[in-house]
């Protein structure tokens, strides 16, 4: 087809889609469009403040979605909603909190690195903590599959989720074994003042959130050339596509599919420690809530699709953000989840549409 | 545990006279029980052991007799191990083994206000008479917490329930007047949507406005969230000289300062206020650095801080219990049995038998009464007439006195 009447057939697409859309879809989009221009108002009255809180929605939109994708990795490959996910994430910001205080079963490794420990200290412990919560997410992960689901694959899908929610209460009580119920504090490694401190004090952007940034692009960057460009990643989008085909030309699907979880795992520790550094606190009950939000955050996008649990994910955190702002934090839950039922009513495969991705790139291919 | 199984076996042969020499043979006097109800597993154990410390003391300095009655006591455990709290079962089940132990005429504690809410009812119907340490909850005795409060606890319409500490309307007026003290123009209240954390904020809003401190804004914080920087960043733009917090540790008020703080509101320019819930060792772990520095009220007087007569009694005690060190309301428990042990012995003297009426009668008479915690008496609802209460601030990882607040006058 030549390119201009592909964009006619797109045009004449677009206003048949519109005449066939229902009276509802209409009102949804009048009701959105007039949400932003209300927004826009607010934008342009404390622009100063408005920039600060989306920055703000947009970090912890990003460590959502540093969660999320561990859902939607596993659930691309094997459509299983790995629950546990939320609570291997709780144990990787206790872990890297047990390595910032350099003691372990008693036994003192070396000297805590807190506040007061110098500013190359203070690099190393980080990317100690988040070395060591990722290789040890990753092998409980990897573990969790082995015991837990790996022997169900081929029963009825309620086994697997019961198993799912069994591993997810195990962590939990492990961690509140481990540290017990009320809340620990995180060392504060990364300094808390305004990095635009000498441009304008109209915007707040901490060093924690260019942290945050710091930390969730190159694991995006990797994830994705991981996906896309080494043979293991190309195993893992056969798997997804099609397990028996598959495995008819050579793949080792059981590899293939510890190597997802592994994945999920690193991608849950490193959240945790970042989370805990970022916040300052961490709870044995945290992977709940927070899972709960990533899980929401991967369906919303589109759940299996990696891009979408991104959009998904930095989409939730503005939307709290700007509500917090401007309507109520009485209201956030609400609001949320109303945008996930309207979108999942009118896209009921998510913004994105679900495994695209993992399967070899978005869209409607 | 003991106690649980004494009060099991007294149940099982109960059913005789009340308070009388049933225990049979030589000379007995007339005899009666007291029973004490608090959470002695979980995280409020350490403190609560000391109360029972207290109780004993009381008991033994007066030869576990009061006046020419005998005295016994059993110590109720309203905890378990699962919960690691209070556990509402728990509390209905101690209060019904001791509305039908027709020897018990006097009932002392709870600790926490939520068990008092499910015993006062179940004892309230037995007509037994309650003195409690530690509950502050406002809407126990006195209108000002839901709307059916306190007409529900109480289904025979008469009173039966009393209190040693300071209830939380005071302690709203207590965190008032000291952000006034403080020179606070505007301040900013959360709370964490409990019964204890939106009563006290209301409270504590009431007597602000009413001192002229401006009220910037009010909202409930949602417990379970990550974090609270962009309401944070919405209420550093108000610019307040503090922000109000009512509510208890767990509920993420560990993340709530780590977030002011985070927002450009250090605790020097602006205050950031609790009342007791958020008075323990738990807040600062979980506040970490942002902690140094907070304001919490306590509902009363810590042991060091008390008049004369408390610190006699804090010398007799650390001589009596040199390893379980005296806590904030160690001195409230002492207080609270010695009450209701003066209220058996007048019920004795002026009825010549020991009747759960007759106590409730005594102890609700108490006035100008001269204990460990100064002179006072209980007003018509059972609430003490003490209007002395006490702040503290976090200063290198604990919290310390910082200063007396009378809420009596203006």
């Amino acid at each position: 087809m030549a390119p201009t009447q592909e964009a006619k057939a797109k045009g004449t697409a677009l206003l048949d889609s519109f005449k066939a859309s229902s009276w509802q879809s209409r009102i949804a989009m009048a009701i959105v469009v007039a949400l932003l221009l209300l927004l826009l108002v607010q934008a342009i009255k404390d622009p100063g403040q408005f920039v600060s809180q989306l920055l703000v929605g947009i970090t912890n939109g990003a460590i959502i979605a540093l969660i999320a994708l561990g859902y939607t990795l596993v659930y691309g490959i094997v459509e299983l909603i790995n629950f546990a996910h939320g609570d291997n994430f709780m144990i990787g910001s206790f872990v890297g909190v047990t390595v910032l205080s350099g003691t372990f079963l008693g036994l003192g490794f070396f000297a805590p690195i807190g506040d007061e420990s110098g500013a190359a200290m203070k690099i190393v412990g980080v990317l100690l903590a988040l070395v060591v919560a990722m290789v040890l997410c990753g092998l409980i992960n990897v573990g969790i599959e082995r015991v837990a689901y790996k022997p169900l694959r081929n029963s009825p899908r309620l086994a697997v989720l019961i198993t799912a929610i069994g591993m997810s209460f195990i962590l939990q009580n492990l961690g509140l074994v481990w540290k017990g119920s009320s809340q620990i504090s995180f060392p504060s490694l990364v300094s808390d003042s305004n990095a635009l401190a000498g441009i304008t004090d109209a915007i707040s952007y901490r060093w924690k959130d260019i942290f945050v940034v710091l930390v969730t692009i190159p694991l995006l960057v990797g994830l994705s050339y991981f996906i896309q460009r080494t043979r293991q990643g190309k195993a893992m989008r056969a798997v997804a596509q099609d397990k028996e085909a598959a495995a008819m030309m050579g793949i080792n699907v059981n590899r293939t599919i510890s190597v997802a979880f592994l994945l999920g795992g690193i991608l849950a520790g490193a959240s945790g420690v970042m989370f805990g550094l970022f916040n300052g606190t961490t709870v044995f009950d945290l992977g709940f809530r927070q899972g709960l939000f990533a899980f929401t955050a991967a369906v919303l996008g589109g759940i299996g699709n990696l891009t979408g649990a991104v959009l998904g994910g930095i989409l939730i955190g503005v939307i709290g953000a700007m509500n917090d702002q401007y309507i109520g934090v009485r209201w956030t839950d609400i609001v949320i989840f109303t945008v996930l039922i309207l979108v999942l009513v009118f896209r009921p495969r998510g913004l994105l549409g679900d495994r695209s991705a993992v399967q070899g790139g978005g869209g409607q291919q | 545990m003991l106690g649980v199984i004494g009060a099991l076996l007294v149940v099982g042969c109960g059913g005789g006279e009340q308070g009388g020499g049933e225990k049979g043979g030589e000379d007995s006097g007339p005899t009666a029980t007291i029973v004490s109800d608090l959470p002695l597993q979980g995280a409020s154990r350490g403190q609560q052991e000391t109360v029972v410390n207290a109780i004993t003391l009381a008991l033994e300095e007066r030869n576990y007799m009061a006046g020419d009655v005998q005295i016994e006591y059993i110590s109720q455990d309203d905890a378990t191990a699962q919960a690691g709290k209070w556990d509402e079962a728990r509390c209905a089940e101690n209060a019904q083994s001791a509305a039908q132990n027709e020897d018990v005429v006097g009932w002392i504690g709870p600790y926490n206000s939520g068990c008092a809410a499910i015993e006062i009812p179940i004892l309230n119907q037995a007509g037994l008479g309650m003195v409690s340490h530690g509950n502050t909850a406002v809407g126990l005795t006195k209108p000002g917490g839901e709307p059916d409060e306190p007409e529900r606890y109480y289904p025979t319409g008469t009173r039966n329930y009393t209190r040693v500490i300071v209830a939380d309307d005071k302690q709203g007026r207590a965190g008032a007047v000291w952000m006034r003290d403080e020179g606070v123009q505007g301040v900013y209240i959360l709370d964490d949507q409990e019964t204890y954390g939106k009563g006290i904020a209301d409270q504590f809003q009431q007597n602000a406005e009413a001192l002229g401190i401006q009220v910037l804004g009010r909202e409930s914080v949602d417990p379970n969230a990550a974090n609270y920087r962009a309401l944070m960043g919405r209420i550093a733009q108000l610019n307040p000289d503090a922000v109000y917090f009512g509510g208890v540790t767990p509920n993420n008020v560990g993340q709530l300062v780590n977030d002011k703080v985070g927002a450009g509101m250090s605790n020097e320019d602006v205050i950031f206020m609790g009342a007791d819930g958020i008075l323990e060792e738990a807040f600062i772990e979980a506040a970490g650095g942002a902690a140094e520095g907070v304001y919490a009220t306590f509902a009363g007087l810590p042991a060091r801080e008390l008049p004369g007569a408390g610190q006699d009694f804090v010398q007799r005690y650390e001589e009596r219990f040199p390893d379980a060190p005296i806590e904030a309301l160690t001195s409230y428990g002492y207080e609270a049995a010695n009450v209701l042990l003066d209220a058996i012995e007048r019920a004795y003297n002026a009825d010549g038998q020991v009747t759960r009426e007759g106590v409730v009668r005594e102890l609700f008479a108490t006035r100008n009464y001269n204990g460990v915690l100064g002179t006072w008496s209980f007003d018509e609802n059972g609430d003490t007439t003490l209007t002395e209460l006490s702040g503290e601030r976090v200063q290198g990882d604990q919290f310390e006195f910082s200063r007396t607040i009378d809420v009596g006058e203006g």
